[in-house]
């Protein structure tokens, strides 16, 4: 596709202490088409909300330091903002739904007034006005209105949840950051959740890229996934190439972790080992000491990403 | 918030009786006898009886000690020995100079902690962190008499810029109120400064951040106000002790408040006046204790919806019976 809404080069974020450097992000690259959805799927500590926080240019500094990249976004390099026009595109252009809805609210401020904060810097209109879109864009998300007086203690988890997802569409952004945001609901909640992102996604044609560990949510959601492990993206493709050409060891050994209801298997296979240590990264291929197909080669010399099929990437000495 | 209010004051009750048992016990069961002091040494022991029988200490402890709480609850606080004024009146007369000296103090020194504590959290580690932690070190460690003197001796003695005792113009203030206050503001700095740091550290901060607000709104307006409850219990806590504990103070730099008058009453044994200005200082302190509750319930809605009945207390678990 060709309008790309952003498009990340060579990403690479790291965490810089006096001990050591934690190696987050290493060198991603990824492309969102406009009302496109890309799922970034990996287990925790992959770096993939760092890479949100990136492209939102939020990365805690210190200890966190882009190191190189670009993130161009619909064709302007936003690590070359400055800190005042990064401000007039977050939460108006860009913005982003956190992970945690317990803790991503101010508790001493009304919900109200922390929606229409948003709406206030974005959009020219007067604090009444404002209040009442805020009123507007909690009704949209599916809670009464009239509770914008109230403090995020009084609402529930999936209601918090909620909230949170009104503020970040409350300026029709072009672009969704969406921090797993299901992952601290209930099944039932999830449920409502994805399907308001996804009506929301399509009534303002909103790109989005959807931060999540479940592939189920991704073959709901998403229209193309990029698996990343180890602050690498190891497997990208279409939802197609994914689920029907798994190629990269990784990639299949999730898939052999989720329970399968139409063939009878006993015993689920896990990924053996931990991700390694994103202070100490080995040398070669970042997945080699889990990997079954692992060879000498593997472990030495830097890895290239290989085009497989027209769209279908992977990041294997097998497939090179 | 009226209930609350009531109650709280409902609760001063038993605090001022026990306030009043301890200090009168303190001063009755203490050695040496008021006439004593107040009469000197050439008074004869006809005198000294009937000074006695004027002052009711001829009868036993717990009959004196329920005169005194008779008397207490009408508001009569008693007769000062030595000035043979009542007790109400001396005290009205000297708290006002130290209730000024104290709120002088600590309406600078909170100015000056917030701001420094607040610039030290957000540029944590720079170079005006260190030398303001470095100050705020030397501030809460240092005595106030310590502090006081060592004023007196650079201004007063050496320099000669500012008069060393008395309180009569506005430079009589500056030593009194810089000696009160370094410490305070050193409290209230280092208290800022670590609840700052713990708030903008917060997720919500990031959510502020993420929607394009300004670093000055984040900060002042999210963060603060989330780390303002510890920062006003030090505030008040910084106040009560400047009420009652400015003793020293006054001592050093002659000032004529409740503490000086305290300290003077004390060496003569005047124990109605000693008991009338401690349960005036208790009574001050439980108010700015008070006060402080009550500001928490503005600054926190999770506090202030213990107190108060949710407007919306029917809606909220009809929308929470949905939700499930």
């Amino acid at each position: 596709m060709a309008n790309n809404i952003l498009e990340i080069k060579d990403l690479t974020i790291h965490y810089v202490t006096d001990q050591e450097t934690v190696k987050a992000v290493n060198g991603i690259s990824l492309q969102i088409a406009e009302g496109e959805s890309l799922g970034l799927v990996g287990e925790t500590g992959a770096g993939k909300t760092t890479t949100a926080l990136g492209i939102m240019r939020l990365v805690p500094d210190p200890p966190g330091r882009v190191i190189g990249g670009e993130i161009i976004y619909k064709g302007e390099d936003l690590m070359k903002k400055s800190e005042h026009e990064m401000r007039s595109i977050r939460g108006h252009q860009i913005s982003m739904i956190f992970q945690d809805p317990m803790t991503a609210l101010n508790p001493v401020e009304t919900v109200g007034y922390q929606i229409a904060e948003v709406i206030r810097l974005h959009q020219n209109l007067s604090k009444r006005d404002a209040e009442l879109k805020a009123m507007e864009m909690m009704e949209l998300v599916g809670i009464e209105g009239a509770r914008a007086g109230e403090y995020p203690h009084q609402f529930s988890g999936g209601m918090k949840q909620r909230i949170v997802i009104a503020m970040a569409l409350a300026c029709d952004p072009s672009l969704l950051l969406a921090d797993e945001p299901t992952t601290a609901l209930d099944v039932t909640i999830q449920e409502q959740v994805l399907d308001l992102i996804d009506n929301l996604k399509k009534q303002f044609n909103t790109s989005m890229l959807l931060i999540t560990h479940d592939l189920g949510i991704v073959a709901e959601v998403c229209d193309k996934v990029a698996i990343m492990y180890a602050g690498e993206i190891v497997e990208y493709g279409t939802l197609e190439h994914i689920y029907n050409n798994t190629s990269h060891p990784y990639t299949q050994g999730l898939f052999g972790s989720i329970p399968n209801f139409n063939s009878k298997t006993h015993r689920l296979k896990p990924i053996k080992g931990l991700m390694p240590d994103p202070a100490n990264l080995p040398d070669g291929c970042v997945f080699a000491d889990r990997c079954p197909h692992a060879k000498d080669e593997c472990r030495s010399g830097k890895l290239v990403t290989k085009e497989i099929e027209p769209g279908h990437l992977v990041r294997c000495r097998l497939f090179e | 918030m009226l209930k609350f209010i009531g109650r709280r004051i409902l609760m001063l009750i038993p605090v001022m009786l026990g306030v009043v048992l301890v200090v009168f016990s303190m001063m009755y069961f203490s050695p040496g006898n008021a006439e004593d002091y107040i009469l000197g040494d050439m008074a004869t022991a006809e005198d000294k009886e009937a000074f006695r029988v004027e002052n009711g200490l001829d009868k036993p402890f717990w009959i004196q000690y329920f005169n005194y709480v008779r008397k207490a609850l009408k508001g009569d606080l008693g007769i000062s020995y030595n000035t043979k004024k009542p007790v109400t009146e001396e005290i009205l007369t000297r708290f006002p100079t130290t209730f000024k000296l104290a709120f002088f103090s600590v309406v600078v020194s909170s100015i000056l902690g917030l701001t420094t504590g607040i610039i030290s959290a957000v540029k944590q580690y720079s170079l005006w962190d260190n030398i303001c932690r470095f100050i705020a070190m030397i501030g809460v460690s240092m005595p106030t008499f310590w502090l006081g003197l060592m004023l007196m001796l650079l201004f007063s003695v050496k320099l000669g810029w500012l008069p060393a005792a008395g309180f009569k113009t506005w430079k009589h203030w500056i030593m009194p109120a810089l000696t009160l206050g370094l410490h305070s503001a050193s409290s209230i700095m280092r208290m800022t400064r670590s609840n700052m740091l713990e708030a903008i550290r917060q997720d919500y901060i990031r959510t502020a951040r993420a929607k394009g607000q300004k670093e000055s709104v984040v900060i002042w307006r999210h963060a603060l106000k989330n780390a303002a409850i510890p920062i006003v219990t030090v505030v008040g806590m910084q106040f009560g002790r400047m009420l009652g504990g400015s003793s020293i103070t006054e001592m050093v730099f002659a000032i004529p408040g409740l503490g000086k008058l305290l300290i003077d009453s004390i060496n003569l044994k005047n124990a109605p006046q000693v008991q009338g200005g401690v349960l005036f200082l208790a009574l001050t302190m439980s108010v700015a204790n008070l006060i402080v509750d009550i500001l928490y319930a503005f600054i926190d809605p999770r506090i202030r919806s213990q107190y108060v009945k949710v407007k919306k207390a029917k809606a909220a678990p009809a929308a929470a019976a949905k939700e499930a």
